[in-house]
């Protein structure tokens, strides 16, 4: 069947339905059906990791896989990291730590950022290298994001971040 | 880019799968993690006129040791198997090398089965079967058929599997509790695809060798052991000159090409470093008497 499928899952929280051709790609689905733009499209073929999205709980780049596989997932997207206007605290340490400047690359950072710390909770700064190499950033240099991870990683008191994202 | 149109299946059993592909007459291709499969499709460097999805298929992931054998489903996640107590106890050559496979996201979705199935030269999976001696399981509508990998691999992207056929498991005999291993790996970007990677598992007492194991990535078409080396450790020893010598040896067996990332001589210089390296980190380790 290459007719239109329809898909449904949930995204940050809220359950999102659509219809759209088995081909289409979830980073497309999410930007053009559910106009969630904060996840990007860059390399469309898993090197850059701009459109990195959590997938029940695991990073993974929504380039890479198809709007009809996330049926029945739980999705989040950078959208759904601030709550009630306040920014996540990964966030907040990217802004404060200048972890971005154009931003491109910052919502697929995020992600993997939020996927590393929940398995490394007290990482060295070598693995940290390691794991924002998972994104390529063409503006900051990377030292920004480092510092900004590191200081998230200091200052989480894991329990104290909203549960989900 | 966008994939090209297909028809799209995800069944829920082995058999479904089968029959589809069955169906499609070698026009269907089997989607499993999408991390090599997906990149071709954007590209539309593949244009198959259906994907059969064995995402859905829910008894083809999973890890269990079974009689000194892990046997690990095909579609069983690279980061199942990073995290798995299993793998890190029975299989720490598998636990290492599948760190060094990209990176986490691309872990999250690439499995095992798509690795092998998918025969780059330069991936760990492939390395590691070949290593530790295992097998794949496959099915089709003529049955099932267990390989090794100098049966499964044939040269570059290509393996011996028909058409109609799923590999469905790989069945890793658990490393000797003594013994002591390391994947040694040389890219020049953390997460790149290796330029050359060696496995090395070596069972001794003090100098003295009773088993090694080497295996290659990336310095041929197919992942190779590297017996005669094997053989030098084993009736050598371990010391320095015998180490050295192995890697030596290592290098005449290989018979790498040149590509865009490296020359021939190169990847055959990589291959004398790296045995050594990996034998002498292997060495290091504590385990072992
Ligand atoms: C940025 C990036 C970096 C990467 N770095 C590395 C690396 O360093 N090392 C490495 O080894 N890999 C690397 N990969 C590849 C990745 O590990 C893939 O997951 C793996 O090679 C293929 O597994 P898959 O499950 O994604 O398979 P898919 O992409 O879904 O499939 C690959 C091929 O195998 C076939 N296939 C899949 N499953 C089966 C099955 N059960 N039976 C028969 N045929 C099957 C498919 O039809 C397809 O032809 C990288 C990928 C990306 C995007
Ligand atoms: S757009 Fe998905 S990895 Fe680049
Ligand atoms: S901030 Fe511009 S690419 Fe990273």
């Amino acid at each position: 069947m290459s007719e239109p499928v329809t898909v449904r899952f949930k995204v940050n929280g809220t359950a999102r339905e659509g219809r759209c051709e088995p081909r289409k790609l979830l980073v497309d689905f999410l930007r053009e059906d559910l106009g969630l733009t904060g996840t990007h499209a860059g390399c469309e073929h898993g090197i850059c990791g701009a459109c990195t999205v959590i997938v029940n709980g695991e990073a993974a780049r929504s380039c890479l896989m198809l709007a009809v596989q996330a049926d029945g997932a739980e999705i989040t997207t950078v959208e759904g990291l601030a709550t009630d206007g306040k920014l996540h605290p990964l966030q907040e340490a990217f802004r404060e730590h200048h972890g971005l400047q154009c931003g491109f690359c910052t919502p697929g950072m995020l992600m993997t950022a939020l996927d590393f710390l929940r398995v490394n909770p007290d990482p060295t700064e070598a693995e940290i290298r390691e794991a924002v190499s998972a994104v390529l950033c063409r503006c900051t240099g990377y030292q920004g994001i480092v510092r900004a991870v590191e200081a998230a990683a200091t200052g989480w008191a894991a329990p104290n971040w909203p549960r989900s994202p | 880019m966008k994939p090209p149109r297909f028809e799209y299946h995800a069944p829920a059993t082995v058999d479904e799968a089968v029959a589809l592909l069955v169906r499609y007459g070698g026009e269907a291709k089997l989607l499993a993690g999408g991390q090599s499969l997906m990149p071709l499709l954007n590209f539309r460097l593949s244009r198959p006129a259906a994907l059969v999805d064995l995402n859905r298929v829910a008894d083809l992931a999973g890890i269990r040791e079974d009689g000194g054998i892990v046997r690990i489903g095909a579609m069983t996640r690279q980061r199942a198997l990073e995290f798995s107590d299993v793998v890190r106890r029975r299989l720490p050559l598998l636990a290492e090398a599948t760190r060094l496979v990209g990176h986490l996201p691309i872990r999250s979705r690439g499995t095992i089965g798509g690795s092998l199935a998918h025969a780059d030269p330069a991936a760990e999976d492939p390395a590691v079967l070949t290593a530790l001696e295992g097998v794949v399981v496959t099915r089709s509508p003529r049955g099932e058929r267990v390989l090794a990998a100098r049966e499964l691999f044939e040269t570059y992207l290509t393996t011996s599997l028909a058409p109609d056929e799923i590999l469905v498991e790989v069945r890793l005999p658990a490393m000797d509790p003594r013994a002591r291993s390391a994947f040694e790996e040389f890219s020049r970007r953390h997460g790149d695809f290796a330029i050359v990677g060696i496995a090395a598992v070596i069972v001794g007492e003090g100098r003295r060798c009773t088993m090694a194991r080497l295996a290659t990535a990336g310095a041929g078409p197919v992942p190779i052991r590297l017996r005669a080396a094997e053989e030098i450790l084993e009736t050598a020893g371990l010391e320095d000159r015998a180490i050295e010598a192995a890697a030596r040896r290592a290098a005449e067996l290989v018979e790498p090409d040149s590509d865009i990332h490296a020359s021939a001589d190169y990847r055959r210089h990589l291959t004398r470093v790296l045995t050594e390296r990996a034998v002498r980190r292997a060495l290091a380790r504590p385990g072992g008497p």
